[in-house]
């Protein structure tokens, strides 16, 4: 019956209710189970991730060390640099809150549009900058309208300045982002804000003056909302990098080589090697590539025919010209030839069928060594040129510093060039000819220099040591009194007898000091500073046959970048040198004897500026630093 | 089926409302208010130690939903029987108003706005389908339950329905409606040799489907079964409820302290994710007592139906608790790694009107055949037995 029916129906009904609760009891014997498994046995992994989820590690970009001179002027800085940041979510309504900051700073339509762009791209809780470079005034202004301007803030951060502008640029450098090819694995340079040396002390340093980045440890939610801070380990601010230069002389010797269109100077204190100014004029001010350039100066510094972001004193490498001459004359002395020795110079000197002209079409007549430098005679070091042979005049160009680097401590040194026979036939496969031995004995044909490296040759003749150009001062600031080469560094003597170096000083002197002298006209009256040098001209374009019949052309007919280079190699005081300058005007020549109407101008004023400060020797007093030009301007 | 309403006794005195209010399963009641109360706790900490937007509405629902299931639960349980397929027609019929809506361009959606609550039908169904089928077997005989025949009917009454949520897409919700179905059929004395002819069929058509479908069903399908494929998808959720869990150990890092869930790595923490957040804060120790809590329900739904003298109270008050303990089941399988993540939300716990609200109609339901364990039913619901 149905009673029956419905009780069997019942029980088979219990009988799998019964089959379906222990299933469950297994099922939910496998939660807890699995439950156990996560919470207790792998806990220890999962609290390790949880860690790593919600706390990041932040980097604090640590401040760039300062560069200073000698004295500790500072040179490059940081400044303080104030932004205005807009933070969404806090702002309410965007346009009106804008529209109110319009009203206290300037705002363009581009910063707008860019901050519009910016918002909508970015979380709302992450700051847009809406303007950097803030003036203290604006600053001020925002900070007072507070209440007015609901999630705009302003914040800190630090821009690379440099207070001399241009006069050091050179120098010093510029830091600029972080490049994509420079990434190295240190996440210091993947701040966004990082900035490192592209260039001068800057990129030379780079590693001292970066400093060790500080941490903080953040918590942030799933979307890098910060929302508290747990640790913080600050970082290590960069080194300080102390400088050679004497910053009021930089600045002179810049100022002076803005006279010309395009010229570089290198002052030296020879015996230490240290650089007290280097000069590429024209400059460019280093402060702007700190916030990125623009476009525009970008294109404006680059397309510039005076080279404003080349290190002219360094990477400009040019034809030394007549400022080879006293190399040539210690060859001819240590290959023993006397001095006193007359060479006649008819005005030109002939080889087989190739004829040499002097630079003075009438000659010299008679001249002995000395003469030959006083009066700079071709004829006479052609004739030596001959009689010595490139390999000799090589090996002493190359003791003096000349055809290599020097291991300076600012990138982008330039080799030069001092050709030998074994040089020309490696790089050119044609044999040396003997003509080419006669026009580098006047510094032409392949013979290359850079103004340093013949400041370098000028400070190893004065002291007979194999004198090393720094520009990092080792030994720190400049401090105390008394003696300050205590701890300079000690060259090795370059082994030439006194008396030759000392012959070759003399017609040196004499070029400046005595009528006849090459450059007697930019000599310094006062004896106790006068300095003795060596004019140089080189050549930009060969004079052709056609010209030296006709006549030369008038200076003013010929275009600025055809002119010839102006050189002069200098040293003062004449009595005990201390100071030694190379200076070229590019393009400064005015034909023949070039050197010593535009360059030798330069270097006297340097080095008479450079003796009344005498930075190597005294720390000067507060309130004497602002150098001021020579009221006189360029003699010739 | 015609609904004999003029047939319904309401002048024989069996209980009282009296009686009845006393008979209450009131052990019951403080189960479910004990379990809500962590989830009030949970959606607390949720929102960082606020009432709002959560935990408030949600004590709302619940003193709602309880006084819904009472009111079910005072209700004849003939009248639920009687009312059966009307339920099941309401829940179809707005399933399919849904599925409409979404066909005509009015973008997919699981819900339907009434005002106070937006109903998901695909919830209130799966009740209804509890109800349906032990109103159909509460019919057979246990020899008509062996005629295959009579099986395609209640079939389809899950089959249909599961394919539409299906299609919604809503995975979960299809399964959790085709695995209760299946279990009922169980209890209710199906031959354990049809299921397994329908496994070994549905086995058998799996690769043939799959060799129809397109390349991005296939990989739908791909990331269901293996969500690391999917690392910032559907296994970014998974390996944060993992981390969420896991570093909450035995006993959790306290009340309002769960870093995961508070600095938002874990997704959808007021909801489906609920469980995690929980145990983050209350370790082991506060999940598994949860669990208990949940166990107990399940042993409370058992007693009762095995308590109940008629048919279709047992059948309804054991799919009750099935369909119960498969949500608490696939929520926490899916939140512990154990099931893929299909969206099942934590009964009486997670945020939800509508899942709240059916639940607690189970409830009121399973109440009903506890308060009326004793009246019999015949075959076709009439007094007598």
């Amino acid at each position: 019956m149905i009673p029956k029916k419905d009780n069997e129906r019942s029980k088979l009904l219990t009988r799998r209710a019964l089959l379906v609760g222990g299933g469950q009891a297994v099922a939910l014997t496998a939660l807890a189970g699995r439950m156990y498994y996560l919470q207790v046995v792998e806990s220890d992994r999962y609290k390790v991730l949880a860690d790593e989820n919600r706390i990041n590690l932040r980097l604090i970009a640590p401040p760039r060390g300062r560069i200073v001179d000698r004295f500790g002027t500072a040179l490059a800085v940081n400044r303080q640099n104030y932004r205005v940041v807009l933070v969404a979510e806090q702002a309410g309504d965007i346009p009106t809150t804008l529209d109110a900051l319009g009203q206290i700073i300037a705002l363009s339509d581009s910063d707008r549009r860019r901050v519009m762009r910016d918002i909508r791209r970015k979380h709302p809780f992450v700051p847009v900058v809406v303007r950097a470079n803030l003036s203290w005034d604006e600053v001020a202004r925002v900070e007072v309208n507070n209440l007015e301007l609901p999630g705009v803030t302003i914040e800190e951060g630090m821009t690379r300045f440099y207070p001399y502008g241009e006069t050091a640029s050179h120098i010093l450098g510029y830091v600029a982002a972080v490049s994509e090819k420079e990434l190295t694995g240190d996440p210091l340079l993947e701040l966004p804000d990082f900035r490192i040396g592209k260039n001068g002390v800057e990129k030379f340093h780079d590693l001292k003056l970066r400093g060790k980045a500080g941490t903080s440890q953040i918590e942030v939610n799933a979307f890098g909302r910060v929302v508290r801070e747990i640790r913080r380990e600050e970082g290590k601010s960069g080194q300080e990098i102390v400088l050679t230069l004497d910053m009021a002389l930089q600045e002179f010797a810049y100022r002076r080589c803005l006279a010309e269109q395009s010229a570089s100077c290198v002052l030296l204190d020879a015996p230490t090697g240290e650089v007290l100014a280097l000069v590429s004029s024209p400059g460019y001010d280093p402060s702007a590539f700190s916030n990125g350039l623009t476009a525009q100066l970008w294109r404006e510094l680059t397309t510039n025919p005076r080279g404003p972001l080349n290190n002219k004193a360094i990477s400009g490498a040019y034809a030394p010209g007549s400022t080879f001459k006293p190399m040539v004359a210690l060859a001819a002395l240590e290959a023993g030839i006397v001095p006193t020795a007359r060479v006649s110079c008819p005005g030109h000197f002939e080889l087989g069928n190739t004829s040499f002209h002097c630079w003075k079409k009438g000659g010299h007549g008679s001249v002995d060594m000395r003469d030959a430098l006083k009066k700079s005679c071709d004829v006479y070091f052609y004739e030596m040129g001959r009689r010595l042979g490139i390999d000799r005049i090589a090996a002493v160009a190359k003791r003096f510093g000349l055809g290599h680097k020097l291991d300076f401590d600012v990138p982008g040194e330039r080799p030069g060039l001092i050709p030998t026979r074994d040089w020309k036939l490696g790089a050119t496969g044609i044999a040396w000819q003997h003509g080419e031995t006669i026009s580098a004995s006047i510094g032409q044909s392949y013979v290359l220099a850079t103004p340093l490296q013949l400041a370098t040759m000028a400070a190893r003749l004065v002291t007979g040591r194999a004198v090393e150009p720094r520009i990092t001062r080792e030994r720190g600031l400049m401090t105390g009194t008394g003696n300050f080469d205590k701890d300079a560094p000690e060259f090795s003597s370059l082994n030439l007898p006194p008396k030759d170096l000392k012959l070759v000083l003399e017609g040196m002197t004499a070029v400046v000091n005595e009528p006849g002298g090459t450059a007697y006209g930019a000599r310094i009256t006062d004896p106790a500073m006068a300095m003795g040098g060596k004019s140089g001209t080189s050549q930009v374009r060969r004079i052709s046959q056609a010209e030296r019949e006709h006549g030369l052309r008038k200076i003013k007919d010929v275009p600025w970048k055809e002119r010839d280079h102006a050189l002069f190699i200098s040293f003062a005081p004449v009595s005990n040198p201390r100071y030694v300058c190379a200076a070229v005007v590019e393009h400064g020549g005015e034909s023949a004897g070039g050197g010593s109407a535009v360059a030798a101008p330069i270097c006297r004023d340097v080095l008479r500026e450079a003796q009344k400060r005498d930075p190597a020797r005294r720390i000067p007093p507060a309130g004497e630093y602002v150098a001021e030009l020579p009221s006189e301007k360029k003699t010739g | 089926m015609s609904i004999r309403v003029a047939t319904l006794d309401f002048a024989r005195p069996e209980l009282t409302i009296g009686d009845k209010v006393w008979s209450l399963n009131w052990g019951l009641i403080l189960l479910l208010l004990a379990i809500a109360s962590f989830g009030f706790a949970a959606l607390y900490s949720a929102a960082g130690g606020s009432f709002q937007p959560w935990a408030g509405k949600q004590m709302i629902r619940f003193g709602i939903s309880l006084g819904l299931m009472i009111a079910v639960s005072l209700v004849h349980i003939r009248i639920w029987m009687k009312l059966a397929y009307v339920v099941y027609g309401i829940a179809f019929v707005l399933l399919v108003a849904v599925e409409v809506r979404g066909m005509i361009g009015m973008g997919a959606q699981r819900w339907i706005d009434l005002g106070i609550i937006q109903l998901q039908p695909s919830e209130l169904m799966k009740v209804a389908a509890v109800l349906v089928l032990a109103r159909y077997f509460h019919a057979l005989t246990i020899e008509e339950i062996g005629r295959p025949l009579r099986l395609v009917y209640p079939a389809l009454l899950v089959l249909l329905p599961a394919a539409m949520v299906m299609k919604q897409p809503d995975l979960g919700t299809a399964m959790m409606l085709v695995l209760c179905g299946g279990i009922l059929f169980f209890m209710a004395g199906v031959r354990l040799w049809k299921f397994g002819l329908v496994i070994a069929f549905v086995g058998a058509g799996l690769p043939l489907l799959w060799r129809h479908m397109r390349d991005y069903q296939r990989n739908r399908i791909l990331t269901f079964l293996n969500p690391e494929n999917d690392p910032l998808g559907a296994g970014y959720h998974i390996l944060q409820s993992k981390i969420a869990l896991g570093s909450g150990g035995l006993f959790g890092k306290g009340f309002l302290q769960g870093t995961q869930s508070h600095l938002n790595f874990l997704p959808e923490k007021q909801t489906d994710f609920i469980f995690t957040m929980m145990t983050e804060e209350i370790g082991l120790i506060g999940g598994l007592c949860v669990l208990a809590l949940y166990t107990l329900v399940f042993v409370y739904g058992f007693a009762i139906a095995f308590r109940c003298r008629n048919h279709f109270g047992r059948l309804l008050g054991l799919g009750i608790t099935v369909n119960f303990f498969l949500y608490v089941f696939i929520n926490t399988g899916m939140v512990m790694g154990l099931l893929p993540v299909v969206g099942v939300p934590l009964p009486l716990i997670s945020y939800g009107g509508t899942a709240m609200l059916t639940v607690m109609f189970g409830f009121g339901l399973l109440m009903s055949v506890y308060i009326h364990r004793d009246v019999r039913i015949g075959r076709f619901g009439d007094s007598d037995g």
